[in-house]
């Protein structure tokens, strides 16, 4: 059964140094509160990993939580580049980072693997493309049935998953609506979870009997933090703050400015600050 | 006749070669513009699909990202991100590709993932994302890039996508069967790949745009068709359609329009 817990207690207690941490949110739903929770408690060689880096990994790679990201698209969508991931790659800067790098496909199935208990996901993919020649978890397996060669990557298995969803229950179960990314598979394939939501109810109400829910016995924590998204959104509750991902660009170009960003506003800050974001209540 | 720049006809160039029956996997900045320009003038009918796993979206204005709120409440339906490339994508559904990259070659084999070595780079770029498979299991890819010749090059960094390998029938020989990449429009002409070698090659060059502006700004030896056509210059209707576009998407992501 999951336990409804505060953000510092379920950091503190789930996520830990070394660990291989996946906060996922397909642009939708990325766990930022937990993520600066995270940073204020200073968790060291971390592997993240996630299919699509933003802001969030650029934070907790400039503030040096990270020795290696498992990735395979990062930037700020429709922006440009994630300043703090180049000066790490290019520099070294805070510390060196190592790379593994996939493509959507390889990554969305290795999930999915690892939800389903496999050693592996198999695919058609990588065909003429170079990533297979630098990245040695990028293989090959022949179908015993047709003899196709197809492409495999090791599943994902996280020590611990982190998401953002819309609403739980009092028992813990969890309910995601709109783009749901590869959420759900992140949860199921981790060995621990922390999710955190806009707002724990009394009766989870899910719209469908298809509806996308974590049964409470999924999940390790459940953590009310209403705005917990942003700069990211919540469907139905609060946009994407577009305008913040532009400015992010000229923080993270410059590494005092960004200290200093973090500094105020991760730093000196709770996930009591995140409420100010989470507009009006259904 | 209207003015326009040279951005809004390669655009317009691209949106016009989507057909009203075609399934198309839309990636973000130019190929969305197009594809949208594409549905809200002579192909109203047209699935786009965006990687997030929203099918048969409709937004009003243009999403910053693959993921925003307006391409889930238009969509038709919203898959999980494995569904999306596993049945969708790897289950030979989708007809067009669009693509966009740091780098292209002759052949049409793309570079978005690093400017140098890979260990050491001398740029980190975001990376292939959906690239290296939508190239393989789209029917066929249109590229939409802006022309120089620090993205059309002799030599990728890295070949993030497959294109048409060394030319010739490179994408059979690696159990490809798709067919791979068949329009590159930039700002200055759209190209073809030949037949039997597959290098593209200048087939329409788009008004006010000159050969050797094109060879310019290319860092091959770029070839020309025999018949090269002249880009039927911007309709008022695509202007129209393409600048109100714009204009509701600047005003929705709180810029002047």
């Amino acid at each position: 059964m999951a336990r409804i817990m505060t953000l510092k207690e379920a950091v503190a207690e789930l996520v830990r140094d070394g660990d291989k941490v996946a906060m996922e949110g397909f642009t939708h739903l990325i766990p930022y509160a937990a993520g600066h929770e995270v940073i204020r408690q200073q968790r060291k060689g971390l592997t993240i990993i996630r299919m699509t880096p933003d802001i969030l990994y650029d934070q907790l790679i400039g503030m040096g939580c990270v020795d290696k990201l498992v990735f395979s698209w990062g930037g700020n969508p429709g922006v440009g580049s994630l300043h703090r991931l180049r000066d790490a790659v290019e520099k070294q800067w805070p510390k060196p980072l190592a790379l593994e790098e996939h493509s959507h496909a390889a990554m969305a199935n290795a999930y999915e693997a690892g939800a389903a208990g496999l050693p592996c996901a198999i695919f058609r993919g990588y065909r003429g493309a170079d990533l297979a020649k630098v990245n040695e978890n990028i293989k090959s397996v022949t179908c015993p049935f047709t003899g196709e060669k197809l492409a495999a990557v090791p599943s994902i298995r996280p020590d611990v998953a982190i998401i953002h969803a819309n609403r739980a229950d009092r028992q813990g179960n969890v309910l995601i609506e709109g783009i749901v990314g590869v959420q759900k598979e992140a949860v199921l394939a981790a060995e621990r979870s922390i999710v955190t939501v806009e707002e724990i109810v009394d009766d989870l109400a899910p719209p469908s009997p298809n509806s996308c829910v974590l049964p409470s016995w999924t999940v390790s924590a459940v953590v009310e933090v209403p705005g917990g998204a942003h700069p990211s959104y919540v469907q139905g509750r609060y946009p994407r703050d577009n305008a913040f991902y532009k400015a992010w660009d000229p923080i993270a170009r410059d590494r005092d400015a960004f200290k200093a960003w973090m500094q105020e506003n991760v730093m000196e800050k709770g996930p009591e600050a995140f409420a100010a974001y989470a507009g009006e209540r259904a | 006749m209207m003015d326009y720049t040279s951005t809004e006809m390669m655009t317009i160039a691209a949106a016009r070669a989507l057909a009203n029956d075609d399934v198309c996997f839309v990636g973000i900045g130019m190929p969305s513009a197009a594809c949208n320009l594409a549905r809200l003038t002579h192909a109203p009918d047209i699935t786009l699909i965006y990687e997030s796993g929203t099918i048969g979206t409709r937004p009003e204005v243009l999403p910053l990202s693959i993921g925003d709120g307006e391409l889930c409440e238009t969509a038709l339906t919203t898959v999980a991100v494995p569904e999306m490339f596993r049945y969708w994508l790897q289950g030979g559904r989708i007809t067009v590709g669009f693509l966009g990259g740091a780098e292209i070659d002759r052949y049409g084999n793309i570079n978005s993932t690093v400017i140098g070595d890979y260990d050491n780079p001398k740029v980190r770029l975001p990376g292939g994302g959906g690239a290296p498979e939508i190239a393989t299991s789209c029917g066929q890819i249109f590229v939409v890039m802006k022309q120089g010749k620090r993205s059309f090059v002799d030599k990728l960094s890295f070949r993030t996508s497959l294109g048409h390998g060394e030319g010739h029938n490179s994408r059979e020989k690696l159990g490809v069967t798709t067919k791979g990449p068949n329009m590159i429009v930039t700002d200055l002409c759209i190209m073809r790949p030949e037949p039997e070698t597959k290098e593209f090659q200048v087939v329409s060059i788009h008004p006010g745009a000159t050969r050797e502006e094109i060879i310019e700004a290319t860092g091959w030896d770029v070839q020309f068709a025999d018949k090269v056509e002249e880009t039927l210059p911007p309709s008022a209707h695509e202007l129209e359609a393409l600048r109100a576009l714009n204009a509701r998407t600047a005003a929705a992501h709180g810029e002047q329009a």
